[in-house]
Parts: C-alpha cells; structure tokens; sequence
C-alpha cells in the first residue's frame, strides 16, 4: 500500500532545471541537508513518522515527492517500528530505501533495526541525536543512537550540514557494496535546525558517484524465493559470521568512498580524522558538532604552547581499531569526551577506546569525561575545563562528570 | 565574527528573520551560521534566534551569550525578557517600537535603533493588525542601522525565501531601511 503525500499547502515548484544539472551553494539546515543528499541519491521508498527534532526531513521530502522533483513512493504509516518495517518491504524487493528519525522513535525501532540488518538489506537512514525520556526533552545528546550499537548498522558521526548530505551519499554506497544497513547520525538543533552554507551537487556527479541500486538477492514473483525463514543451531552461527565480516569489510569500503568521493567532490572526511595530533601530548577525543567547536580552542591552546590535539571519530560502527590506536598511542593522555551514558559504567566513546587499546604496545592514561547531556551547551570554556582537568591530573579516570550541579 | 540575537514572539518570524539574513550574508561572501533557540516555539511565546557571519569558515557550534546586536521584534518583550543580556559594551539595539531611540535611557551604554515594523508590515498588509508579521521590515532597518549588509542582499534574499509574497515584503522592508532612527553611543555622550 504506497499513498502519495497530500500537503495541504501550495507545492512549491520542482527544482529549477539549471539546479539540478549544476552543483551550487545556498544556506540550509542540517535537516534539508539529509533530505537533499536523499534527493540527490534518487532514494525509491521513503517510509517515516514525525517526530521532533528530525520532521523536518521528511517534510520537504514529501514535497519533493508530491511536487514531482524527486520520483520515490512515499509511504505514510502510523509508527516508527512500521516504517523500518515497510523499508525492509521495500528493499527486500530491491529498491532503495530511507528513513529519518529521533529518540524514542528510533527505540521503537528497534526490533526492525535488527532485521534490516540480519536480513543483509542496505537501508539508510538518518538519526537526529535527541535524549531519552523520562524525563521528555527534544535536546541532542547520543543515548539513542548508541542504544542501537549491537543491531549491526554502521553508524556514522557528522559534523557539519555539509558533511551530513555527503554522508548520505557516502552511506548509499558502501552500505549497498557491504548488504549492511547504514544510519547517519547528527545533533539536534546544533546541526538539525542551524542553517548554513552547503554545496548542492549536481545529479550528474552523484550519479557517477552512486549508480543504481542492484540487489544480489531480492523478492521477485517470477523468481520466487523465501527469506527470513527458521534457521537452525547449524546455520545461524555462520550467518552472524558474515555479518561481522561484512562490517570487518566495510571499514575499507569506507575509506575507498572517501578517496572516490574527494576525486569527484573535491571533499573527504577520512573514517576518523587528526587534528594537531601528531606531536601532541594530550589527545582530546570528540565526535559530532563537539568536534567542529573543539577545532577553535585545539587552535588557541596551540597558539598559547600547548601540546594538545584533536581524534574525530566519525566511524562508530564499524569501530575502526587498527587506525584509533595508530592515531592514539604516540600521546601520553587522552581526553574521551562522551556525549551519552553507559549507565553503570561510563562515556560510551571511553569504552570504545579503552577497548581498542588494550591489546596495543603503548596504552596512554584515559580520562573519560561526560559532558552536554540532554542539550546542555559544549562551549569553548566547557572544552577549555576539559583539556585543563586533563593536563593537570597524572592519574587517569574512568568517569568524569563536566559541569553536572550535585 | 559578528554575533546577532534575535528576539521575538512565536510567530513573528524571528527564526526566518535569521534565516533570510544569512542568506543574504552568504550572498555577500561572509561564512553564515543561523540557528532559533534551542528549544520548543509556541505562538506568542518568547522566541529567541541567533545569527554568526564572519570572513572565516564558522566552527564554534554553540549558542551565543555576548552578542555584538541585538533585534527585538516585539517591544513588550523589553518588559519579559532581558533582551541586552550579555550584549558586547557599545554594541546595537534595534527595536521594532514607534517611541524615539531617546526613550530607551536605560540604554545609555549602547547604540539604540528603532522603527515603526508593525505600522509598516500592516501597511503592507503582512499579517494582521493585532498580529503583524514584521521580519522583513525588521531586516531592512537592520541594514541601514549596521551597516553589516547591503539591502539589495536582504530584498534578494527576501525574494528566495517568501517567493510567494516577496513583493509586499520587499517594500516593508525598503520602508523600514528609509524609516529607521539611529542614535550611536557617541552621539549619547554629547
């Protein structure tokens, strides 16, 4: 059952000719920046429910569908769990499929995030990281998305409006070349709702970029097959194996993206990403729009002598050990900064680390800060009390609590 | 880096006031960044939005709390809220009031502007008598009052983002940009 959207205000007209043929610039918020990379990757399926801070996607989405700019159904339903539940429909029968969601919306997700993936299908779609409730609020911090860790999707950190469409693009194509689902993951309101310059590029370069989907193995009534069917204690061992391949596999499909995507955009993101790293004594260690604040204060505490630099992790999942710990060892600190928490044990990131370090020669001391929870504001002084508390402790600490009123 | 806090009522278009000032920044070759308040919008509630453009790419991602201007919207909200909170030592107040910048004594430290916006949106019949709809008219006076934007960029980028009433918004904003009262904190002093 495919419904068109019915909007109840005036279309707006489709793109001008020249925008679609030419790349440009204009000023958008990070959410119509995941719609247009959506546009741009001529998605088939879209299927979504509302829900602050992400409707926004799915609004000018719809439009694009009902004004006839972009040619996907549209598929309205009546939760979060039937959306992913109708996308899995979808690319089972080999089209390409998105989403959008936040939260709680995403936790209701969550039988049907397994099943995209179990079920090899490569989805994409886009979290806006909002807190959980109780109690509400509709602020960013990463408990949701990192709740969803173990469903094997790839989960990728963006940092700015234009980094979150490329992301779309970039998802679209390792997730489709490794039969794994993908979601890219943005703050709300920091990126959601900030408007910004971001390159639109043109079609004809996505579509050298991303070119149309071909399922191996998809719902075909001439070719009939069943999926999903009972596996026994035999066969099911083996098909978790190759999911973890898959993802194992992925994290060069990622970096061969990357070097595709700079050849044609001019643009590269890297899985993670060094910033004054090199020579650093202390590695502060950030992930999302922390990063991009994180960037002007490395700057003025290098311009003030000292030895500090930056670790963006933008590949959650697949996690990419090997160059964390490359990146890593030469320090003698680092500073995790987790905006979530593992309730019972600490910053998520931190665990990460921690976890990749172990078998590494060389393990620097780890201070494990949590900060920004539930929207609360990551300032340069915030970042500043970071580095500080870091620099002037000798031991190291699991979990420490940044600004929290006891 | 100039910082910019708006602040309106729910309604009165202060986040697409932010947002049409970007777009006109941008045009003029600044690195913008326009986001609202990080939090929930009501009708008639207190809105505040925010606005960055410098020469250089813009990578501080948080809220702003020591603006170099100021634009209030709505001139009841001088009685709610603390519109000058943080607002840079001779820095800019903008207000969308009928009363004379000579009013606002207790601005004695800042430059004050002030503009008839909703006498010229209902003018032009943007919104309604009770409840205007005054960001266009607040950017045109905006231009003329900093300086910081040509109002050939606003009226373009006015037409981009309102394209199905840019006309009557267009020329609420020209009114204003003709319209507005400028008093610098050096003339205060004399």
């Amino acid at each position: 059952m495919a419904i068109r959207t019915q909007s109840l205000h005036p279309h707006p007209s489709p793109l001008p000719t020249r925008e679609r043929e030419q790349s440009y610039s204009k000023v958008i918020t990070g959410n119509h920046a995941v719609s247009y990379g959506a546009l741009l990757a001529r998605v088939q399926v879209i299927s979504a429910y509302p829900i602050t801070p992400q409707t926004q996607v799915v609004e000018l989405l719809s439009e694009f569908c009902a004004n006839g700019t972009l040619h996907a159904k549209f598929i309205k339903v009546e939760s979060e769990h039937s959306a992913m539940a109708a996308l899995i429909g979808a690319a089972s029968a080999g089209a390409r499929a998105f989403t959008a969601t936040s939260a709680h919306g995403l936790a209701l997700m969550h039988e049907m995030l397994h099943w995209a993936a179990g079920a090899r299908l490569p989805i994409v779609m886009a979290n806006i990281n909002r807190a959980m409730g109780p109690p509400w609020s509709v602020w960013t911090d990463q408990n949701d998305s990192l709740s969803q860790r173990d469903t094997g999707w790839m989960q990728i950190y963006c940092e700015s409006n234009q980094e979150v469409l490329d992301t779309v693009l970039q998802a679209y194509r390792v997730a489709e070349r490794v039969s794994l689902p993908a979601m890219l993951v943005l703050d709300a309101f920091v990126l959601s709702h900030t408007a910004e310059a971001v390159e639109i590029p043109s079609q004809s370069l996505v579509d050298q970029y991303l070119p149309p989907y071909r399922a191996g193995y998809k719902l075909d009534v001439s070719d009939p097959h069943a999926f999903g069917g009972l596996a026994p204690p035999d066969v099911y061992m083996e098909l978790r194996y190759q999911i973890q391949k898959a993802h194992e596999a992925a994290l060069g499909e990622f970096a061969r993206a990357d070097e595709e995507f700079e050849r044609l955009f001019g643009r590269r993101y890297g899985l993670i990403e060094s910033y004054y790293a090199d020579d650093a004594e202390l590695i502060v260690v950030t992930s999302g729009t922390v990063t991009s604040t994180a960037r002007d204060v490395i700057d003025e505490l290098r311009a003030e002598g000292h030895r500090v630099g930056l670790l963006k992790i933008r590949l959650f999942r697949p996690f990419p050990i090997e160059l964390v710990r490359q990146a890593l060892m030469p320090a003698k600190k680092i500073a995790v900064i987790d905006r979530n928490i593992g309730f019972g044990v600490g910053g998520i990131f931190a665990q990460e680390i921690k976890s990749a370090l172990y078998n590494a020669p060389v393990r620097p001391a780890l201070f494990g800060f949590v900060a920004g929870l539930g929207g609360r504001d990551i300032t340069p002084e915030v970042l500043r009390e970071i580095v500080d508390y870091a620099e002037t402790h000798q031991e190291p600490e699991d979990l420490i609590w940044v600004g929290v009123k006891t | 880096m100039i910082e910019v806090r708006f602040h309106g009522r729910g309604g009165q278009g202060a986040v697409v006031a932010s947002e049409i000032l970007a777009a006109a920044l941008f045009k003029e070759g600044q690195f913008v960044q326009a986001f609202p308040a990080f939090g929930v919008e009501r009708r008639g509630a207190p809105v505040t939005a925010f606005l960055r453009s410098d020469t250089r790419p813009i990578r501080r991602r948080c809220q702003i709390y020591t603006p170099d201007m100021v634009v209030v919207l709505d001139p009841t909200l001088i009685a709610a809220v603390d519109v000058t909170a943080g607002l840079k030592p001779h820095g800019l107040v903008l207000v969308n009031t009928e009363r004379p910048p000579e009013d606002f004594s207790q601005w004695h430290d800042f430059t004050v502007a002030t503009v008839p916006a909703s006498a010229i949106a209902v003018e032009h019949r943007l919104g309604t008598r009770t409840n205007p709809i005054v960001n266009t008219a607040i950017l045109g006076a905006f231009a003329r009052a900093t300086g910081l934007v040509r109002l050939e960029s606003i009226l373009e980028a006015i037409a981009e983002k309102i394209p199905a009433q840019a006309e009557r918004n267009q020329a609420a904003a020209q009114a204003a940009y003709e319209r507005v009262v400028v008093r610098s904190v050096a003339m205060a002093v004399q």
